[in-house]
């Protein structure tokens, strides 16, 4: 009886410390965080299975077996038992089984780049319903979000709407970072030349820190940013506040350019419009007039590379852009390859980008 | 107080200086590396030289120097050159630990509101050298030098394998120290991270000298750690006693070999990858940039398939070390030695195929995150074993609490959780929300400073009599104690929670103060801490002092079981007058218990190594090297290269190696001991 | 106290010491050593081994990435690879003369093969200096792209263990012309004989994998 009241008072008592603080990694307010919260709670428990009983024992042995406790049993000989060797490997083996169970299974399941299965732990999924889509860029010291269907782009401010699935795509151009609100879903790295993708929903009105949490250089402090869980006739507003706000400024190469520059703790900017096609360019760090496209790079190097010439003709690749200019990009192809002209139009030709890109061997999956 | 740089700061950029002109005789050297703008480097520096100076000052007054230069320096004796892996564990411990108490203290105000007194920069830099530091120089130190000092005497051997290399081994370790030092006072340290991911460690985002202090120290300490991962090897196969099968070695010599393999078969890797970046950033190639096909994501892969065998690398000998303490404190057989084997080379095979749990967050697809995640868990099965054994070991044994006995426990406890918050992140979908956080941190330094720096002062205490001929004060010794555990939990718990509220890692500002009461509690656990470093500190000098009253004239003052305690304490430079012949596990113990005396007669000439200068002067040329490459100056690098090629191809042509101990000398030496030793038994 | 396992205290039941024979002393000592430093020096190659290992691994991950520049088909000229490739196969053998002639204490015949060994290793170090003064020429520089940075970065580590183990051989010609071949020299010279068919081995890799390799795919 006494040992359940202790028992009931210690769990009280760390309940009320835990829930003093206000711990977001278990008790969030989207539903991809929310089931990482209870996948730590789960394993947690399952593990306390063995951690506890051997926390127990080595205090009572290092109490029981003390010296001067002259009634213990001594055998100074006593060094193998079948019995008991089999217990301490097999006890866990058997959680880790339970636990690499649990692991294969929510990894799957939780896999930032699989579409969502459900809205939260209530509310199905509405097949209909299409995600809306951000595009994330991680530069020196802030981020950058491109709303290509909205057509609109935003420094260190992201909205989503309550209970709608978000298909983040990440990139970088600059250092690595690690994309976080720990309130929506688990971290993604965002990395310069690579998409990274993070499927994720808000299930509550609020706004929500957001930050990065690879540590990324001098002004790393401060990169955080604020990201709003609306409702759908606030997003609306929203998106036309940032039209509003954003009119003058249209996000094209010159002002990406200028963005790029390194800036710590970048305020919050908005911009009415974004140039076509940016995107593209900026995960295949040619956003800057100075660089052939990654994605034509590769491509040029699985024809065979640009051979000898290519090293002289890097002043001509500079800007070119096969999906702008297919017909520049043919032209610093080697010689030879000209004659499949045609061939590799019809590999470049692929209308929507998305398809292109799984074409090439881009993404960082 | 330095001012913060303010977030509106102009100047933002990577990195503090850009690259000044090479002058060629100068290099980038000028004045202005010196950091005289920061009051807080500025008095560091000035105390350190008076320190320095004063050191140096009472070695020359004691007329010490020459003693120092030819007992300890050019010593190729492994008992002397594993001291010296300790005293520079200790030393490193002290750098190390400040840079944690600035840390702890400036985040503890930049939580409550105020802008602290390191600005981002600096920062930066403290908390990577404190991971390179507590990694490479004092964790590194500790291990390499207990398995210096102690496997060769357990194994009944007179040396290692190779002596000389052993002395190289240890100088190139102090090289890589001696650098990092450097940097606090000329110049600046990296500011990437302890592991430095490029493309932020590139030339393009660290353009200063930082990294190439990180890169030229690390690269020649990690020679040195190779060449002593071979140097055991060997030492460990081809040198045992007769009789001392595999499965009769005591389990320390076990973990110590499964470590070595581990160094000899991961540090090339570390080598190599940061050869590689060094090339980036000296030749101009592109294995890591974000240009011309290069792949900075190839060094988080190849740098992690270094890094997570090191992470055994330094907790399996600690292992040993508790395997060694816990049977002789109980007075019993250790629990399953045989499965305490298996165990060992099971974590040894399995700590291959996990690097990639530390990066789950890179997006690599869902079967490859949960093959990683998995086989981490897997490495608990052997490793609960090994607790479980140490466990058995207690049941029904007779415990003595001395320190080494109380930090085993202490370890056993704290040990445990920070195994299960591991095990925790190795759930992929949990570490996409704990990666990075301070939940990490505290997780490492359970496990590192639970089962590192525990094992570290257990052993400290346990072998210290052994080595010196006298016990450490108990005192001061339970100060410490008290200081670094009590300290260690307050320090690291409230780092759980904070993890689990979302804050992230290497922050030195923040927005809101909600987490200084985490903060603050941290911080009183560090300066706790402080006082359990102090106290060990405290215990030395006391011990040192007192070393009269403490001396143990046995030679085995705790009843130990394997051959180490069979020789007197300091053991004589040759270790041991006879070579022995083994018959069971627990070599010593079984002797006495058959009643075993020391031979009085049958001496014979003992062969031995001599002394060599060469180490410290190919290690001093290469310190010299190093700097010449992080400044660029191009003659003196090459001038000091040459230098000490010349030097090692002039070692190869003494053919003089070695000498033999005369049997008399022998004898005179032994039935001196002999008779002390019996006097003591009286 | 309950009572401690003592078992029959007959000391003369076990040995717990090996009393050497003091003329059995050198020679057992010599051989100790012996076999100890050609474990080392195994364990050492081994190190060097994985060294090259991770080398291949970034040229397998990096090494098509020609950054829109030349291609292996562009650059190599297979046929001078092959001569410097029979030059090392050679200079293998011809230390496998030498070897022999260790075996039969013949310190001057092996010395006329460890120079010939040492002369094909200079031709072949002659014909990769050429190979890589052309690649600069014509711009192939290893900063140009990640292919070439790997190619320049695998190939030029090799070369400079050849070039270090070309040193060792004029080294070791010296020691055996000062001092014979003494068990020391001995041991030496195995253990170059060990680090030149290694660098052969590798060499062999770097052929297949990226020369032929290269230039076939």
């Amino acid at each position: 009886m006494i040992r359940i009241i202790c028992k009931l008072i210690s769990l009280t008592a760390l309940v009320g410390l835990l829930s003093g603080c206000n711990l977001v990694l278990l008790n969030p307010n989207g539903d991809v965080a929310a089931q990482k919260g209870e996948l730590i709670v789960y394993a947690t428990v399952l593990m306390l299975i063995v951690i506890l009983p051997v926390m127990a024992l080595t205090v009572f042995f290092a109490l029981k077996y003390r010296e001067d406790n002259k009634n213990a049993t001594y055998a100074p000989d006593w060094d193998h038992s079948i019995s008991l060797e089999i217990v301490i490997w097999a006890v866990p083996l058997a959680i880790i089984i339970c636990l690499a169970g649990l692991t294969w299974v929510a990894t799957h399941r939780l896999d930032p780049y699989k579409d969502l299965s459900r809205i939260s732990d209530t509310q199905t999924i509405d097949e209909s319903v299409e995600p809306i889509e951000v595009h994330v860029v991680s530069l020196d010291w802030k981020w950058l979000f491109i709303y290509p269907e909205q057509n609109i782009a935003t420094v260190n401010e992201v909205a989503a709407i309550v209970d709608r699935p978000i298909e983040f795509k990440l990139t970088s151009d600059t250092v690595m970072n690690a994309f976080y609100i720990p309130d929506l879903a688990g971290m993604i790295y965002s990395m310069a030349g690579m998409e990274t993708e993070l499927n994720a929903v808000i299930n509550a009105p609020g706004t929500y820190e957001g930050f990065s949490a690879n540590y990324s250089g001098n002004g790393f402090n401060y990169m955080n940013f604020d990201f709003h869980g609306l409702s759908e006739e606030d997003f609306d507003a929203w998106v036309s506040k940032v039209r509003d706000q954003g009119r003058a400024a249209e996000l094209d190469q010159p002002a990406y350019n200028q963005l790029q520059q390194p800036s710590i703790d970048h305020k919050v900017t908005y911009y009415g419009s974004v140039q076509d096609g940016l995107w593209r360019r900026i995960v295949n760090l040619c956003a800057g007039q100075q660089d052939l496209c990654l994605d034509d790079m590769m491509m040029v190097d699985a024809l065979g590379g640009g051979g000898l010439e290519g090293l002289f003709n890097r002043e001509m690749f500079r800007g070119i852009c096969s999906a702008e200019d297919p017909g520049a990009f043919i032209a610093i192809l080697r010689p030879d390859l000209k004659e499949r002209e045609d061939e590799i139009f019809a590999a470049m030709d692929l209308p929507p980008q998305a398809d292109l890109a799984q074409q090439l061997p881009l993404q960082a999956n | 107080m330095a001012t913060a740089a303010t977030p509106t700061d102009a100047g933002a950029s990577h990195g503090s200086y850009g690259i000044p002109d090479v002058h060629w005789f100068w290099g980038k050297l000028n004045w202005d590396i010196f950091p005289f703008y920061d009051p807080l480097i500025f008095g560091t520096f000035i105390a350190t030289m008076i320190l320095a100076a004063l050191t140096v000052g009472a070695i020359t007054y004691y007329r010490l120097w020459g003693y120092l230069w030819t007992e300890w320096f050019t010593s190729v004796d492994h008992k002397k050159i594993g001291i010296m892996y300790m005293v520079l564990g200790v030393i490193m411990l002290l750098r190390g630990f400040s840079d944690a108490l600035l840390m702890r203290l400036h985040q503890a105000l930049a939580s409550a509101g105020y802008i602290g007194f390191l600005p981002a920069y600096h920062y930066d830099q403290v908390f990577t050298v404190h991971g390179v530091i507590m990694i490479f120089f004092v964790a590194m130190p500790f291990v390499t030098g207990f398995m210096n000092y102690v496997m060769p005497l357990q194994i009944g051997a007179r040396d290692v394998a190779f002596p000389f290399l052993n002395n190289l081994s240890f100088w190139l370790t102090v090289s890589g120290a001696v650098l990092i030092m450097i940097s606090l006072f000329v110049g600046e340290f990296a500011a990437t991270g302890w592991l430095a991911y490029p493309p932020l460690s590139g030339l393009t985002f660290s353009p200063g000298v930082g990294m190439d202090y990180y890169l030229w120290s690390l690269n020649i300490a990690g020679i040195g750690t190779t060449l002593s991962g071979i140097n055991l090897i060997v030492t460990l196969v081809k040198m045992r006693a007769p009789g001392m099968t595999w499965m009769k070695m005591p389990v320390f010599c076990w973990t110590t070999l499964c470590t070595n393999v581990l160094i000899v078969a991961t540090f090339p890797v570390l080598s190599a990858t940061l050869a590689l970046l060094t090339a980036d950033r000296y030749l101009g190639t592109n294995f890591f940039t974000n240009e011309l096909g290069g792949n900075p994501m190839m060094y988080v892969n190849l740098i992690w398939i270094w890094g997570h065998p090191e992470v055994y690398i330094l907790t399996l000998p600690i292992f040993g070390i508790f395997s060694e303490i816990v049977p002789t404190f109980c007075r019993k057989r250790l629990f399953g030695y045989t499965s305490m084997v298996y165990a060992t080379c099971v974590i040894m095979i399995l700590s291959y195929i996990v690097w990639l749990h530390h990066f789950f967050t890179m997006g690599a697809g869902a079967n490859v995150n949960s093959f990683f995640g998995i086989t981490t868990m897997i490495i608990s099965i052997p490793t609960g074993a090994k607790l479980f054994n140490w466990l058995f070991t207690m049941y029904k044994g007779r415990i003595r609490y001395e320190l080494p006995m109380m930090w085993v426990v202490a370890f056993m406890l704290t040990f445990v959780i920070g195994g299960m918050t591991g095990v925790l992140l190795a759930v992929p979908p949990a570490d996409y929300v704990l990666h990075n956080s301070p939940f990490l941190v505290a997780h490492f330094h359970y496990v590192i400073i639970g089962g590192g720096v525990f094992g570290i002062f257990a052993g400290i205490n346990y072998w210290w009599p052994k080595a010196f001929g006298f016990q450490l004060d108990r005192f001061w010794g339970l100060v410490s104690f008290w200081g670094w555990v009590v300290g260690f939990y307050f320090a690291f718990m409230p780092l759980y929670v904070l993890g689990l509220m979302g804050v992230t890692r290497r922050l030195s500002q923040f927005e809101e103060t909600i987490y200084a009461g985490y903060f603050f509690t941290a911080l009183i656990g560090a300066c706790m801490i402080a006082v359990g470093v102090a106290a060990f500190v405290v215990q030395i000098v006391v011990s040192i002092m007192k070393r009269e009253e403490l001396r143990d004239e046995t030679g085995d003052p705790w009843g130990g079981r394997t051959l180490e305690w069979s020789t007197t304490s300091p053991p004589p430079y040759y270790n041991f007058a006879f070579n022995f012949r083994v018959h069971e596990l627990d070599a010593w113990d079984h002797m006495k218990r058959n009643g075993y005396r020391r031979p009085t007669e049958g001496y014979t000439p003992i062969h031995m190594p001599h002394s060599t200068s060469s180490g410290v002067v190919i290690a001093g040329l290469m310190t010299v090297m190093g700097f010449a490459l992080i400044w660029h100056v191009w003659w003196l690098s090459l001038l000091t290269f040459f230098a000490s090629l010349f030097w090692a191809i002039g070692h190869t042509f003494n053919y003089n190696r070695d000498y033999y101990i005369p049997a008399d000398d022998v004898r005179k030496m032994e039935q001196g001991e002999l008779r002390i030793t019996q006097q003591a038994a009286e | 106290m309950t009572t401690i396992d003592t078992r029959s205290p007959d000391a003369g039941s076990y040995e717990f010491h090996v009393f050497e024979d003091e003329h059995a002393h050198d020679d057992a000592a010599e051989h100790h050593h012996e076999t100890g430093t050609m474990l080392g020096f195994w364990l050492y190659l081994m190190s060097d081994c994985l060294l090259f290992g991770i080398l291949f691994a970034v040229h397998a991950v990096i090494g098509q990435n020609y950054a829109a520049g030349p291609s292996p088909a562009d650059l190599f000229e297979i046929e001078k690879i092959a001569l410097a490739t029979a030059f090392l196969l050679l200079s293998s053998i011809t230390y496998g003369f030498a070897a022999i002639n260790v075996q039969q204490n013949n310190a001057k015949v092996m010395s006329i093969w460890l120079i010939v060994t040492l002369a094909f290793g200079l031709g072949f170090l002659y014909l990769e200096y050429l190979e890589f003064s052309h690649l600069w020429h014509v711009g192939a520089t290893p900063m140009a792209s990640a292919f070439l940075s790997s190619f320049w970065i695998l190939v030029g580590t090799h070369g400079l263990h050849v070039t270090g183990g070309s040193i060792w051989l004029v080294i070791l010609l010296v020691q055996v012309q000062m001092h014979g071949l003494t068990p020391e020299n001995k041991r030496r010279i195995m253990c170059l004989s060990l680090f030149w068919h290694f660098l052969d081995l590798i060499w062999i890799g770097v052929f297949s994998f990226v020369y032929l390799a290269g230039v076939l795919l």
